[in-house]
């Protein structure tokens, strides 16, 4: 090209070609760039000699010391169970309402148990165990307990859940539904959630509803309706309500009953990891005293065993 | 007069092939798209029909002057991209708020997250950046082949043919047609569109430069030729889909499981690579050195790091599937070749930067001058960003957090935002012969709105992203996960409301720029200082004269 000129700027020989005028200068590579550049591919080099890279045939090169992905994730998961082992041994030799007797143990177990409920729990109770108010998932963080309140009761329901379909020992109680099954009819089902509103001192009194509660609901929740936790029936005097408290929700409550369903954890959680979560809910602020003489079958019976 | 007929025939059987799969649409989005389809070839047939000499005769019934560029089409590319910069930032930060506050999805299926979603990205990647790089590639071959554009019919029809695509994309994201992959959501029958579209596209770009009267070509339509012919292969292999039936819109993908995985992140990476930097670059190597008015830096550094790119970046897609399924020789390869694609992207930072070399002072007063340096400067840093997050170690933190977002965006709203903004002030006042656009000073507003926002965007997502890792991973001293999933999206809460406040800072840059785009078309100059003036102050302009001691 014969029309190289030099740019007065900078001084630089252009390179002699011109679109719309444009022009390009004849600069050299910038010496910072070139050597970066090689830098970055001795890196990638050496990467490739060190990690796996190389495709050939059926497997590829192993790099210099073996390493792999899947290694790597074995090798520090089992480092990280190696470290927890002790704890979980101690947890597991352990019954779950002696745990609190030792403050180590204690704090482990609901370290341990605060992180299994996030995994597994607090997508039904939240993940402060406080569920959302009338949405079906009792909140574990006050002291209404459907079926019982002692570390005991929780690890039992934890263990076998409650209506759950693949485990035996399940808790388990159908409240019949009164309206939809023709039980009562539908004046009927509005004078007994008359009566049970007016137990909490959300409505007067209704006495064709109380002679109803009495022919069909002093059996599980009591003649004073202060419910019986042999059938898991719910407390209807007090303002905690599972499924809503105002009337078209007593009334939905009565006429279909929603018979909640909690997933038995025996076969998908070790018993150390549902020991943890039992002390965990009952540290949440409702946990009732365990006493001795409490009725309950041991938890730890047949059938629960983890490998 | 043959022409005249083939092409109206071309048209009358789309119509009629359109006409049929309305007739039998197996389902209701389908039946829309073929009905948008109809319409389409109606007008084709019409447009054919009426304008007998598509040689001599333009849209605006001006018979064109064989003299002059073809510039109609471009016309209409710097209004359009205009208008789909403003949709799609909208979009933008339509779907940001729903993120922050999710009773914005309103209930509708139409309006969800994952619906508006990809009409965000599709409306600022294709439609915004799309329309920008077409125009903008018939605006600078035409020039630098010193050449009116080969096959002007064609070239019309690749420029609607595109707007089309993206209709249909984008009706089909709202009524829920989507082959879920991302960047490359429409489903088989617009994919077809589109490849006609493409291949049409080739054909102009390379005709135009074979008919050039330069005896070389230039570096900006390497990188627009690299851009078309890999955008065409990565868009062919990637959508291999079979139909479940002709008249439906449902298709399923040829390659399945981790082999459909790697596939779908070659085409993704590389749209990043193809579509957003060799494109855009090609955009720099003409804009650049024409506004700043100097030679471009390196001949030689453009050659180097243009092969290094094309080389390069085609290899490294397997960083997006880092400890995932892909072997982990794919996944060291897809690092490495991502390690060494820096220097290459870094050498169209250099180019850029130092052409403004015996210009910097014009920094202080040109504000689209401003704006491109700005542009580079955001390329650079996301182009060395990109590599870092590459490495598998930092990857495991970054990988699933919104530090990716942050990263995507800086390169979006601050390399190919601001190019094509300045761009698109560089073409607004010249394709309509106006002395200068309508103000400089809405331009100097755009480029700090701009600014502020990504700002506000990019930093609000790195403090998001590295917290979210950070939590994901957090272990206490007993040895159990401290966070729970809800927990850390709470946590992101007040970062995704900043993230929403730099939308609305770029948003509006958006809209003053619409507004200053459309007044220069119309002819108007604002009346107002000019963006620099020496300092004068009356009170001083005058003699010392000495006052008497009391």
């Amino acid at each position: 090209m014969s029309n190289k000129r030099i740019d007065e700027p900078t001084g630089i020989e252009t390179v002699g070609h011109e679109w719309d005028g444009i022009e390009e200068l004849n600069n050299p590579l910038p010496r910072w760039w070139v050597i970066s550049f090689w830098l970055c591919i001795a890196f990638s080099i050496g990467y490739v000699v060190v990690y796996p890279a190389i495709p050939m045939g059926s497997k590829a090169s192993e790099g210099l010391f073996g390493w792999s992905s899947r290694g790597q994730l074995a090798a520090e998961t089992s480092a990280a169970e190696a470290a927890r082992k002790p704890v979980l041994d101690a947890i597991a030799a352990t019954p779950v309402e002696q745990i609190a007797n030792d403050p180590k143990l204690l704090a482990q177990a609901k370290a341990g148990g605060a992180a299994a409920f996030k995994q597994n729990c607090a997508q039904c109770h939240g993940s402060g165990g406080k569920s959302m108010p009338g949405n079906g998932y009792p909140n574990l963080t006050d002291t209404d307990w459907l079926w019982g309140g002692t570390v005991k009761d929780i690890e039992l329901t934890l263990v076998n859940g409650i209506r759950s379909p693949d485990h035996a020992d399940t808790r388990t109680s159908m409240m019949p539904s009164f309206g939809k099954d023709g039980i009562l009819t539908g004046a009927q089902v509005n004078d007994v959630v008359s009566h049970v509103l007016s137990l909490s001192g959300k409505g007067p009194a209704n006495a064709a509803g109380a002679a109803l509660f009495t022919a069909n609901c002093v059996a599980c929740h009591g003649p004073d309706g202060k419910g019986l936790r042999q059938f898991g029936a719910p407390n209807l005097t007090d303002q905690v309500w599972l499924y809503g408290g105002d009337r078209a929700q007593v009334v939905a409550s009565v006429t279909k009953a929603h018979a909640g369903v909690m997933p038995g954890w025996s076969g998908k959680l070790d018993p150390a990891t549902i020991k943890m979560l039992a002390v965990y809910v009952h540290s949440l602020g409702g946990g009732e005293d365990f006493t001795e003489a409490a009725t309950n079958p041991p938890a730890n019976g047949t059938g629960n065993a983890q490998p | 007069m043959e022409s005249v007929v083939a092409r109206a025939g071309l048209w009358l059987v789309a119509l009629l092939v359109a006409i049929v799969m309305f007739a039998n649409a197996a389902d209701s989005g389908f039946a829309i798209h073929m009905a948008i389809f109809a319409l389409a070839a109606l007008v084709g047939l019409g447009l054919s029909l009426r304008n007998t000499n598509y040689k001599t005769a333009s849209v605006f019934g001006v018979v064109a002057d064989q003299g002059k560029y073809d510039d109609d089409l471009i016309r209409f590319g710097v209004i359009l991209t205009t208008f789909w910069g403003v949709v799609g930032f909208l979009v933008g930060l339509v779907i940001a708020l729903q993120l922050a506050f999710p009773v914005l999805n309103l209930g509708l299926e139409w309006t969800t997250f994952g619906r508006l979603r990809p009409l965000h990205t599709s409306a600022v990647i294709f439609a915004f950046g799309g329309t920008a790089l077409i125009s903008t590639s018939f605006y600078i071959v035409q020039r630098t082949c010193r050449a009116r554009l080969a096959l002007p019919g064609l070239a019309k029809f690749v420029f609607w043919g595109y707007q089309l695509f993206i209709v249909l994309a984008a009706t089909g994201y709202v009524l829920g047609i989507t082959q879920s992959k991302e960047y490359a959501e429409p489903e088989w029958y617009v994919d077809l569109w589109l490849t006609l579209v493409w291949v049409a596209y080739l054909a102009v770009f390379v005709g135009t430069i074979m008919k050039r009267t330069e005896p070389h070509i230039y570096v900006a339509n390497w990188f627009f030729l690299s851009f078309i012919i890999t955008v065409a292969m990565l868009h062919l292999v990637n959508n291999v889909n079979l139909p479940v039936s002709i008249f439906g819109s449902k298709s399923y993908p040829l390659w399945a499981g981790v082999q459909g995985a790697l596939v779908q992140w070659w085409y993704g990476h590389n749209a990043v690579g193809f579509f957003l930097t060799a494109g855009f670059l090609a955009m720099m190597y003409y804009f650049v050195p024409k506004q700043v008015e100097r030679p471009i830096y390196s001949y030689r550094l453009s050659i180097v790091h243009f092969w290094g790119l094309i080389f390069l970046y085609i290899w490294a897609g397997p960083h997006h599937l880092h400890y995932t399924a892909l072997p982990d020789w794919a996944q060291t390869l897809g690092m490495v070749f991502s390690v060494m694609l820096w220097m290459p992207s870094w050498g169209g930072m250099i180019n850029g930067l130092m052409t403004l070399n015996g210009a910097w002072d014009k920094v202080r007063t040109d504000p689209v001058i401003r704006m491109m340096v700005m542009s580079i400067a955001f390329y650079g840093m996301s182009t060395f960003e990109g590599p870092m997050m590459s490495i598998k170690s930092v990857n495991s933190l970054s990988h699933y957090t919104d530090w990716t977002i942050g990263h995507v965006h800086s390169g979006a709203l601050g390399w190919n935002g601001m190019i094509t903004f300045s761009a698109i002030y560089f073409l607004a006042p010249r394709l309509w012969g106006r002395e200068r656009m309508y103000s400089l000073r809405m331009i100097n507003w755009h480029f700090w709105l701009a600014t502020l926002g990504i700002v506000f965007y990019a930093s609000s997502m790195w403090v998001a992203g590295i917290m979210q890792g950070l939590m994901w991973r957090e272990y206490g001293a007993d040895g159990y996960l401290v966070n729970s999933f809800a927990e850390t999206v709470a946590a992101l809460f007040p970062m995704y409301v900043l993230r929403a406040f730099g939308g609305v800072l770029y948003l509006t840059g958006g809209a003053i720029m619409a507004y200053n785009v459309w007044q220069t078309i119309a002819g108007r100059l604002r009346v107002e200082p000019p963006m620099r003036q020496a300092a004068y102050d009356p009170a001083v302009d005058r003699p010392l004269v000495a006052t008497p001691a009391e």
